[in-house]
């Protein structure tokens, strides 16, 4: 191991510089993944692990036991002082300072312990239901679909209209090219953010409120999206374009059939920046998207961390499900993701 | 399985492309040749005219009138009252001699916030990058740790956050456990805002880090082994070599995210409301908070604060324009 | 309204996918506290049996997108046919005057008389009928009896003080290691209550609305003053910006806190998710200087004027104040019913727990009591602006962002800004 980590390529020993180097890596991984990681083992906690301080690492739940005149299950604890340390027994009720408990194996007697004598009996157990009542109480899938349908609907048209855009502003020369891109790259400098009021007005007089076409018509025609192809598209030679055209090819033809499949790089940073700027949509959803059947995950997100504060246990799990996608994408696409970004600059 | 994708997807792509061919055609020889250009852009010129330049026009005409009234019709021409009373100030550094104390408030943290936000997320990207730029093992993978918060939505950045910040949390736990006094981390204003502050580096920083990295591999490696050759130190190669070759690189990032920090908004919205009191409120808030959830609701409030904001970020974007082309040039040199 | 509505959709329009309303469909958004919306939805059932030509799609919504969303709907013309909504002063001008489709107005009238002047404001017809109320609600406090009786402090009875209520809780929290003595729900409703027994009047005798008078200050520096020494529980105000609101409600359920000033519609609630863990008590709002009232409110259904059907909009609304659909309502919902008829026979209230009865009885009977000032305040058709203003600039004094008699003057300020916008 030792070997491994302070391999250098053959060349001098590991110096102080390389010693500083691992620690700010490692401390980096702890704070950039471990807030992920808490979020995630949370998740599989019950509710009253979750409520629990000091919490513990990893999610222990109560055991119960099932004793007889009780309906419900009832919550072991192991009594560590008083009369009857040692023995093990079920918990009826806590009234403030004392617990009253009953032994499983001797239903009819309820013995009266101050709550400093017991610990909680607890075993190891992945609280499943966390998730799987996101689905029954929560119509998960509902919000999922409402995400997953304008972030794929809107890439589609995003890449569509951007790249047609780019494509005659590369590709053509007529009057008024110059003005036109000049006029698009301009609204660069004024993010849709601080127009919130008026493009709210015009969406509504549209009758779109209330409707994913809210969010996705407004997203369409990025000027990140046209600047980035029409530089890319710049690069491809004119000749392959002249001799489609002797073939007489429809315009439509030579868009379509050879500058888009030579454009396929640009197009893929765009359609991964596209998904992330709409599946991360949060403002502007907020605004246009208020009845409860028409929520992204986002929204629903945002509104159960107010409506359920009692339910930190199906946030949790709801919040992982949103990180999920993304962060599945990212495992696989992770070297594409970065060196496209990297490349372009923009986000 | 593969294979069935790519063969939905191709079939798809020929569908589309019949789909649009004939009308295409027909549109194509309506116009002529010589205008085809514009058939390509109308989709999306329209899109950009309906919402983004006609919304730029109307958010003038919001600002100069009032009541809160949504439809325009039905709102009073009120002239540059609203500015004004944006701007009526004693004093424009205290917030509390303000007609509008909130939105000066949020004016000063948002400008804390550039400050703090912008100086040690670019200082701590700018270590980053040059630590993932050495030759070590895993460096893929370190890259991908710092860039992967750049992908969490801002709702999930602070739910995370604010699961480990709330009061009975485990950053609580931790410092009690070492005997430290717990601390109710988001109802302090201080720690408010030093947690605004922290989460939102967490959140951006790798972004910065990808692209000083690729500036950083862009230079040449020869000049480094001139360098080496000649015995230069290690502090002197970065001082000399390093940090003006980078400097182009530097800017953008140092542009980029100064534009982006004015714009915060999301992830702090979801963490602190703005709060405690309005300790954490930034104009992008104040702006929404105006508009869409107050009572009563001013629109035209709402849009002169979003115009006061616009001209802030164009001069920004000036900037950039300027420091990139004196940057090109240095280049042609 | 529509013709002044630009005509922008003619490009985009045929391409969105329009969800072509059927015949009579009505768009019901429903927020609940407990499970309003839940019941409604289970008793519209037998609504839609009845008159099978009309369908009733009921949107259960957070109350935060009632409270300001669903306002920037109604203005720019769009929004559900009906709400279950508070802010009956605010949603005025939208408001359906159904008196024209109900086949007995006179029986509504009869019934929910005092209920239906809550809406009866702005421009609306004096004898409309806009509002069928299906929650009466009083603010008030709970208190968990366990913790005082572990803490062998006594409750202070009928006519005790707001100072001595918190003395006997900070007595109990630290008796008991509670972490909170006591909380109030982040909302200007609720410190209204207490602020109108310090004295505050609110109105000018002209009518017009003077927030900020001694009474009002009085309280107000009290609270303050309690968040200071730990009294109050910081996080509920403090925890949030804006005019947010924040209850503390689950820190109650908790067990954590012993004294916490809310109102009657969290009793089904306390009485779900408390269970037996302990014991919980409402009681009647502690005393100021000159009286001892909390707020009425409510929550009523309403339709909007730009609905495609009044007629079936006025059908529901009808079928919804029928009295034998009100009581099942209020019995499954654990509310205090806005009908007279209902009030004099008392609902039974047959699957409440005793805690649960006992807590409706204390309610009940101090809606009664309240001080007539409290009532004019709930009609007053800008209130929200008042109780906005107040949590906001309130919590800027609690953190200590400005002095309190800063905050103060601001609220007056906001108030006058917010009344003449309105107009």
């Amino acid at each position: 191991m030792k070997r491994f980590l302070t391999r250098r390529r053959g060349r001098y020993r590991m110096d102080w510089m390389d010693w500083l180097s691992w620690g700010y890596l490692v401390v980096g991984l702890l704070l950039m993944l471990g807030p992920v990681l808490w979020l995630v083992l949370s998740s599989f906690k019950t509710e009253t692990a979750l409520a629990e301080y000091p919490p513990r690492l990893l999610p222990l739940s109560a055991v119960t036991a099932t004793v007889e005149g009780h309906d419900a299950p009832l919550p072991l604890f192991d009594i560590t002082g008083g009369e009857h340390a040692g023995r093990q027994l079920a918990e009826i009720r806590r009234i403030g300072l004392e617990a009253q408990m009953v032994d499983p194996a001797a239903p009819g007697e309820t013995i009266s312990i101050s709550i400093d004598d017991r610990t909680p009996a607890r075993e190891f157990k992945l609280a499943t239901e966390n998730y799987t009542s996101l689905f029954s109480r929560f119509n998960f899938m509902l919000y999922f679909w409402n995400s997953v349908f304008i972030t794929v609907v809107a890439t589609i048209l995003t890449v569509l209209v951007n790249s047609m855009a780019a494509f005659a502003l590369s590709k053509y020369r007529f009057r008024g090219r110059t003005t036109v891109f000049l006029l698009i790259i301009a609204t660069l400098m004024i993010p849709p953010t601080i127009n919130l009021v008026p493009i709210f007005i015009v969406v509504s007089e549209l009758g779109l409120v209330n409707s994913p076409w809210a969010v996705i018509w407004p997203a369409i025609a990025t000027p990140t999206g046209v600047f980035l192809l029409r530089q890319y598209m710049l690069s491809i030679p004119d000749d392959l374009l002249d001799a489609a055209r002797m073939d007489h090819a429809s315009e439509w033809r030579v868009y379509w059939k050879i500058v888009m499949p030579l454009s396929a790089p640009a197009l893929a940073v765009l359609v991964i920046f596209s998904m992330m700027w709409r599946w991360n949509d949060f403002l502007w959803p907020l605004i246009v998207l208020n009845r409860s059947d028409e929520f992204t995950l986002q929204l629903a997100l945002n509104s159960f961390q107010g409506e359920l504060q009692t339910s930190w246990s199906n946030l949790l799990a709801m919040t992982v499900l949103t990180l999920l996608p993304i962060t599945i994408v990212f495992a696989f696409l992770q070297k594409y993701i970065t060196t496209g970004i990297a490349q372009t600059g923009v986000k | 399985m593969s294979g069935i994708v790519r063969r939905a997807a191709a079939s798809l792509y020929a569908f589309t492309f019949n789909l649009f061919e004939r009308p295409m055609l027909a549109a194509q020889r309506a116009v002529g040749m010589r205008r085809v250009a514009w058939l390509f852009l109308l989709p999306n010129l329209v899109a950009f005219a309906l919402f983004t330049f006609l919304p730029i026009g109307l958010n003038f005409v919001y600002a100069l009138t009032g009541s809160d009234a949504i439809l325009l019709a039905d709102r009073p021409f009120v002239g540059t009252a609203n500015f004004a009373s944006l701007l009526d100030c004693a004093s424009y550094l205290d917030p509390n001699s303000c007609r509008r104390d909130i939105f000066w408030r949020a004016v000063h943290n948002t400008g804390w916030f550039v400050l703090l936000q912008v100086g040690f997320m670019v200082a701590l990207a700018l270590v980053t990058a040059l630590i993932l730029n050495r030759d070590i093992p895993l460096r893929g993978f370190f890259r991908g740790v710092f860039f992967y918060p750049v992908l969490l939505s801002p709702v999930v950045v602070a739910l995370i956050w604010k699961w480990v910040l709330q009061r009975y949390g485990v950053l609580n736990a931790g410092l009690e456990e070492i005997g430290a006094e717990p601390v109710n981390w988001l109802v302090r204003a201080d720690w408010a805002f030093f947690w605004v502050v922290f989460v939102s580096i967490w959140a951006h920083m790798g972004f910065y880090v990808l692209i000083l990295l690729a500036g950083l591999q862009a230079i040449p490696a020869h000049v480094y082994e001139a360098a080496e050759m000649d015995g230069t130190s290690k502090w002197r190669v970065f001082s000399r070599i390093t940090m003006p070759l980078l400097m182009p690189t530097m800017v953008v990032v140092l542009v980029l995210s100064l534009i982006r920090a004015v714009q915060a908004f999301d992830e702090i919205y979801v963490l602190t409301g703005g709060g405690p009191g309005s300790a954490t409120m930034l104009v992008l808030q104040y702006i929404y908070e105006t508009g869409f959830a107050s009572q009563p609701r001013l629109f035209g409030l709402a849009a002169a604060a979003s115009i006061l904001m616009a001209v802030v970020l164009f001069v920004l974007t000036l900037g950039q324009l300027w420091l990139t082309r004196s940057r090109a040039e240095g280049d042609s040199r | 309204m529509t013709n002044t509505r630009l005509t922008l959709g003619v490009a985009l329009g045929a391409m969105v996918a329009a969800s072509a309303a059927s015949g009579a469909e009505l768009r019901f958004s429903c927020y609940q506290d407990g499970v309003e919306c839940d019941v409604w939805a289970e008793q519209l059932k037998q609504f839609e049996e009845e008159n099978p030509d009309i369908t009733v799609a009921v949107e259960v919504v957070p109350y935060q997108s009632i409270l300001e969303s669903l306002p920037v709907n109604l203005a720019s013309g769009d929004g559900p046919d009906l709400a279950r909504v508070t802010d009956f002063g605010g949603l005025a001008e939208y408001m359906l005057n159904v008196r024209d489709y109900v086949e007995d107005p006179e029986s509504i009238e009869d019934r929910f008389g005092a209920s239906l002047d809550w809406a009866r404001v702005g421009g609306n017809a004096e004898d409309g009928i806009y509002v069928v109320v299906d929650q009466l609600t009083a603010t008030g406090p709970f208190v968990n009896k366990t913790l005082f009786d572990q803490a062998g402090v006594e409750m202070p009875g009928e006519g005790a003080t707001w100072e001595e209520w918190a003395e006997a809780s900070r007595q109990v929290a630290e008796a008991t290691q509670s972490p909170y003595a006591m909380a109030m729900d982040r909302s200007g409703h609720r410190f209204m209550g207490p602020a109108i027994s310090y004295g505050a009047e609110i109105f000018q005798e002209d009518g017009a609305p003077i927030t900020v008078d001694d009474g009002f200050r009085a309280f107000a520096e009290q609270f303050v003053a309690w968040h200071e020494d730990g009294t109050m529980a910081m996080d509920v105000w403090a925890g949030a910006g804006g005019a947010t609101y924040q209850d503390a409600a689950q820190e109650f359920i908790n067990g954590s806190l012993v004294f916490y000033l809310s109102g009657s519609w969290q009793i089904a609630r306390f009485g779900r998710d408390i269970g037996d863990a302990f014991d919980w008590v409402a009681v009647p709002s502690p005393c100021g200087e000159v009286g001892c009232t909390g707020i009425p409110g409510g929550a009523g259904i309403v339709g909007f004027n730009h609905t495609e059907h009044p007629e079936e909009v006025g059908k529901l609304l009808e079928f919804i104040a029928r009295d034998d659909v009100q009581a099942a309502v209020m019995a499954a919902t654990k509310n205090i019913p806005a009908s007279r008829t209902l009030q004099e026979e008392g609902i039974d209230y047959a699957n409440a727990s005793d805690q649960e009865r006992a807590a409706l009885e204390v309610f009940s009977s101090a809606v009664i009591d309240f001080s007539p000032v409290a009532y004019a305040f709930q009609g007053y058709a800008n209130n929200r602006a008042i109780m906005n203003s107040t949590v906001e600039r309130l919590t800027q004094a609690i953190v200590g962002e400005v002095a309190l008699d800063a905050a103060l003057e601001r609220i007056d300020q906001d108030v006058a800004e917010a009344v003449e916008a309105a107009e």
